[in-house]
């Protein structure tokens, strides 16, 4: 495959939806998986919100339980699959042709399918909530046999988790195709930008693991209506090999959603702090290793389900080792800050942000590994704290540093930077207040996906909900400044950031609709 | 000016976050995790502090790093960005000092897994079944076994709306109406399994939680140190009602126990006969003590008892005749804890999966076929076999009140002697 298969030079786009419809430019594309992405932020927003407020205090005031774990579900499948991962592929399609030099994503018409599948998926998904039986209530890692006392969604839920898979892995592909093949010339794997190599070892991960998640839920499926017993104790099947299956995809996944997180800071600190990236070629190695040992953890899931103790030890050293290459990481970043010369745009604050608080995250994740105190944490607040540390304060907040890095470069316009600093600290106070009491709830024992609680829960939900609500509501700033952005009249110049570097700083602000159709020079 | 002022606020977040990682330390079990009453337990504690401190180490040194560059390393102070690039001395010793630290961690964390999953020499055991949405045990060879559900004060207060606050009930959602009674300082194996979908067993007290798993048995065991009564939940997600099915274990000392369960057997005795059938008996024992201790109602628990002498085999004592008045209030109280989780209170259930009993044709059809649904329940799907759970007395009255409520009017009344006769 090379650059010529792209229709270079066709300038008489549609207009209007039509133009969004059969786009096949990558910038286009990206737009729309962002904006995608951002209206999911807000709907699984929305459910979140619904939990919280039932969880102000204790005894049910909102809602039936029932629609709680609905509610539970629905929010970490639209976050996950709606929010955070179209998130990484808008930005993905962006940047990744603008800072490999080359003209366009490697598959246009593809790239242009992958992303119009998702509204249909969603679409199903979330008509479930007003079919007979409602919406999935039994966790987004749909374990059976509970999985299986779904009502009419249940075929539906299968059929748009195939659908978002389908999606990815054609993303997948197109990033694959495209960092091999649609780079400069002079742009060697080794000068790619961070950003472009954490993007093309998650999209191999994406491919390996999204089938598995095909399969497990195929056989859900086929459990339900075909009569086979794969998950079936009574028909010989094992319910627990449900669990093995979906946390061989499950627990790629949740790198899936972090190794692009960890390209985009390690984009954002050198540009502010004036100051190349301390050891390049060991980042790259580090995402390696932590994507291979990505696939030899899954059963730290699962510690309690009964495994031999030589699996829970093996499980157990495995999932510690990570720590390793996540530590290099870390260590990395401060260095590069180190000796520099540093300003604190909005996207820098959120970089820094990151790094504070998905080490937080980190060291739960290690108290977690190790297995015997996992018999306290798992399935815990504890748990629930974790993993929104390293998603929330992790992913989202690396997404929305890329935002305010990259929306100049987008837009042309910049965004008004005290009211960016304004939502930066709004977030990072209030998603504290939210998640961190929650580490507190879990240990003295409160589990999660509950609707309703012990009385000596109350004060930490309490502020735990204040913080939700905060969160929530400080995200409507978000909102403001991208469309501020969009319509601004403060013109961005091409480099925007002065310590940028790299190609995609090189051409105009907005960058025009085609680029690099001749290959730039990389120094 | 400004730049002290932002100075300021970041150290004060640095000092709250570091605060909030270090307060659990001194805090009490309100904030950090209980000691516990096992050496199980302890052992966990000990573990999970001391990767805790490691952890609040190691985020002293990087953080404190990173602030200081924040602090120091700012352009607004004039500095000249230096350009290195990499140490390769630097990175590895970052990489071989985290993974002594590790090897340090995981020594320790091997031993207490070791212990753990060692369930040999056990001095007995107790099977626990997990159901939606309530635990049942089983003194394995002694012919005693119950089910243990929620509380009815936490049943009253838990309701959407319900006008009694949560607050007004003691042990509020963590209360049963029959609790798990252990001797201390004995090994007690507890094999632990489900009979619909995955549960998980869990007293933080002991230092634990394992899965209830359909079609799995899965043996771990516990040793308590002081006798006290213990609080915990079901931990894993288990449908609707997966936040209502408590476990509360009582442990006493081993000669209180010894005679507690004499008094379970004696109940076993008189009524079914001693152990003829080991197997059955157990589950009549069951109903018996469960009947006995949560009919909060006078006439429901004399009702109960007799039944189960009716169960033994005499059906000298079942209470023949109540009025329909009777079994109508005793219905709404049994349908009320015990069914509306599933059919809800209106009886609309939630089709497709829980399916409504009002205008049902099962319930307005022939009373023989409603009863077998109740008793026996419905193989592979929610419905349980309600007739080991509940007396015969309860059952005629749940099944008159559904065939005379939630929008039915068959007219029909259902006494205890037809439920014996259907049994
Ligand atoms: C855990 C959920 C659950 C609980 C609790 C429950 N049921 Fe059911 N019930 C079901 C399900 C599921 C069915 C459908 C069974 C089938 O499809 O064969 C059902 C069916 C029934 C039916 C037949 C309805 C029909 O039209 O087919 C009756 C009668 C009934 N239940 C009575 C009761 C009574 C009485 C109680 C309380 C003592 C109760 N149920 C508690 C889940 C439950
Ligand atoms: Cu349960």
């Amino acid at each position: 495959m090379t650059a010529t298969t792209h229709e270079v030079g066709h300038h008489d786009e549609p207009t209007g939806f039509t133009r969004w419809l059969f786009t096949t430019n990558h910038k286009d594309i990206g737009t729309l998986y962002l904006l995608f992405s951002l209206t999911m932020f807000f709907v699984g927003g929305a459910m979140a919100m619904v939990i919280r407020a039932e969880l102000f205090q204790p005894g049910l005031q909102v809602v039936d339980p029932y629609f709680f774990n609905q509610m539970t579900t629905m929010h970490a499948l639209v976050m996950i699959f709606g929010a955070v991962m179209p998130a990484f592929v808008g930005l993905a399609n962006w940047m990744i042709p603008l800072m490999v030099g080359g003209p366009d994503m490697a598959l246009p018409r593809m790239n242009n399918w992958s992303f119009w599948i998702l509204p249909f998926a969603f679409a199903i998904l979330l008509s479930t909530l007003f079919m007979p039986g409602g919406a999935p209530a039994g966790g987004w890692t749909l374990y059976p046999p509970l999985v299986l006392q779904m009502g009419t969604a249940f075929p539906f839920v299968i059929f748009a988790i195939h659908l978002m898979g389908i999606s990815s892995i054609m993303g997948a592909i197109n990033v694959i195709a495209t960092i091999f093949n649609m780079r400069a010339p002079t742009m060697t794997l080794m000068k790619m930008p961070l950003f472009v190599w954490t993007w093309l070892i998650t999209a191999y991960l994406l491919i390996a693991v999204m089938p598995v998640l095909a399969g497990a839920v195929t056989m859900l499926l086929t459990d339900q209506y075909f009569g086979t017993s794969f998950f079936n104790a009574a028909g010989g099947g094992d319910p627990v090999m449900f669990q093995h299956i979906f946390w061989f995809f499950g627990h790629p996944e949740v790198y899936i959603m972090i190794l692009p997180a960890f390209g985009i800071v390690s984009q954002i600190i050198p540009t502010f702090a004036r100051k190349p990236l301390f050891g390049y070629a060991s980042m790259v190695y580090a995402t390696a290793s932590i994507a291979f040992l990505s696939f030899i953890v899954w059963a730290h899931h699962m510690f309690t389900v009964g495994m031999p103790l030589a699996g829970e030890l093996f499980f157990m050293y495995a999932t510690m080792l990570i720590a390793v290459p996540t530590g290099v990481k870390v260590f990395n970043w401060v260095a590069t800050m180190w000796r520099g010369a540093m300003t604190f745009e909005t996207p820098m604050l959120f970089a820094l942000a990151f790094v504070v608080l998905f080490t937080i995250g980190g060291f739960s994740g290690l108290m977690l590994a190790i297995a015997p105190a996992d018999f306290q944490y798992h399935d815990t607040y504890f748990v629930v704290a974790h993993f929104h540390y390293v998603l929330v304060t992790g992913a989202v907040f690396a997404i929305i540093a890329g935002v305010y890095y990259w929306l100049p470069k987008w837009t042309g316009h910049m965004y008004s930077e005290a009211l960016g600093k304004a939502h930066f600290w709004l977030s990072t106070i209030f998603v504290n207040v939210l998640f961190f009491p929650q580490h507190f709830l879990g240990l003295a024992g409160m589990p999660r996906r509950i609707p309703d609680y012990a009385v000596q829960f109350t004060d930490w939900n309490m502020i735990s909900s204040i913080g939700g609500f905060g969160f929530g509501l400080s995200q409507l700033l978000f909102l403001y400044l991208i469309i501020q952005s969009i319509r601004g009249t403060r013109n961005a110049t091409a480099q925007v950031w002065e310590g940028a570097k790299g190609l995609e700083w090189e051409v105009p602000s907005p960058a025009p609709h085609h680029t690099f159709d001749t290959p730039p020079v990389v120094k | 000016m400004r730049l002290s002022k932002r100075t300021v606020l970041m150290v004060g977040a640095l000092a709250a976050l570091l605060g909030g990682l270090v307060q659990p330390a001194f805090a009490d079990y309100a904030l950090n995790m209980p000691q516990g009453v096992t050496d199980t337990s302890r052992d966990i504690y000990g573990l999970h502090m001391t990767i805790l401190w490691i952890c609040v180490a190691i985020g002293i040194v990087v953080y404190g790093a990173m602030f200081y560059s924040i602090v120091k390393h700012r352009k607004s102070r004039g500095v000249q960005a230096a350009q290195f690039h990499h140490s390769t001395a630097l990175e590895i010793l970052w990489t071989v000092v985290p993974l002594v630290i590790l090897v340090a961690m995981a020594i320790p964390a091997t031993g207490v897994l070791v212990d753990m999953e060692d369930t040999s020499d056990a001095e007995m055991s107790v099977k626990v079944t997990g159901y939606q949405w309530k635990w049942h045990y089983e003194y394995v060879d002694e012919g005693v076994g119950f089910y243990s559900n929620l509380d009815a004060d936490s049943q009253e207060a838990r309701r959407l709306g319900a006008s009694r606050k949560p607050q007004s009930v003691e042990n509020y959602l963590l209360n049963v109406d029959n609790r798990l009674v252990l001797p201390t300082d004995t090994k007690v194996r507890l094999l632990i399994t489900s009979n619909d979908v995955i549960h998980a067993w869990w007293v933080p007290d002991l230092g634990w939680k394992k899965d209830a798993i359909p079609g799995y048995v899965n043996a771990t065991w516990t040793q308590i140190n002081e006798p006290g009564v213990y609080r915990g939940q079901c931990a894993e997600l288990c449908g609707r009602d997966h936040g209502y099915m408590p476990i509360v274990v009582e442990a006493k000392t081993p000669e209180d126990f010894k005679a507690w369960l004499a008094e379970q057997k004696g109940g076993a005795a008189n009524t079914a006969g001693g152990d003829a059938g080991a197997d059955a008996g157990q589950q009549t024992v069951g109903t018996d003590t469960e009947t006995v201790e949560d009919q909060s109602d006078p006439a429901g628990e004399t009702t109960a008892r007799a039944d189960t002498g009716a169960q033994g085999g005499g059906s000298d004592s079942a209470a023949g005749g109540m009025t329909k008045e009777a079994l109508m209030s005793q219905g709404q109280q049994v349908y009320s804890a015990r069914c509306v989780a599933c059919h809800q209170a209106d009886g609309q259930g939630m089709p497709p999966t829980f399916p409504a009993l009002t205008g049902s044709a099962v319930v307005t059809g022939p009373v023989d076929d409603h009863l077998d649904m109740v008793i026996n329940g419905s193989a592979g799907t929610a419905m349980q076999a309600f007739g080991p759970q509940l007396s015969d007395a309860e059952i005629a009255a749940v099944v008159t009140y559904q065939r005379n409520a939630l929008g039915n009017d068959t007219g029909d009344v259902v006494q205890p002697s037809d439920v014996q006769a259907a049994r």
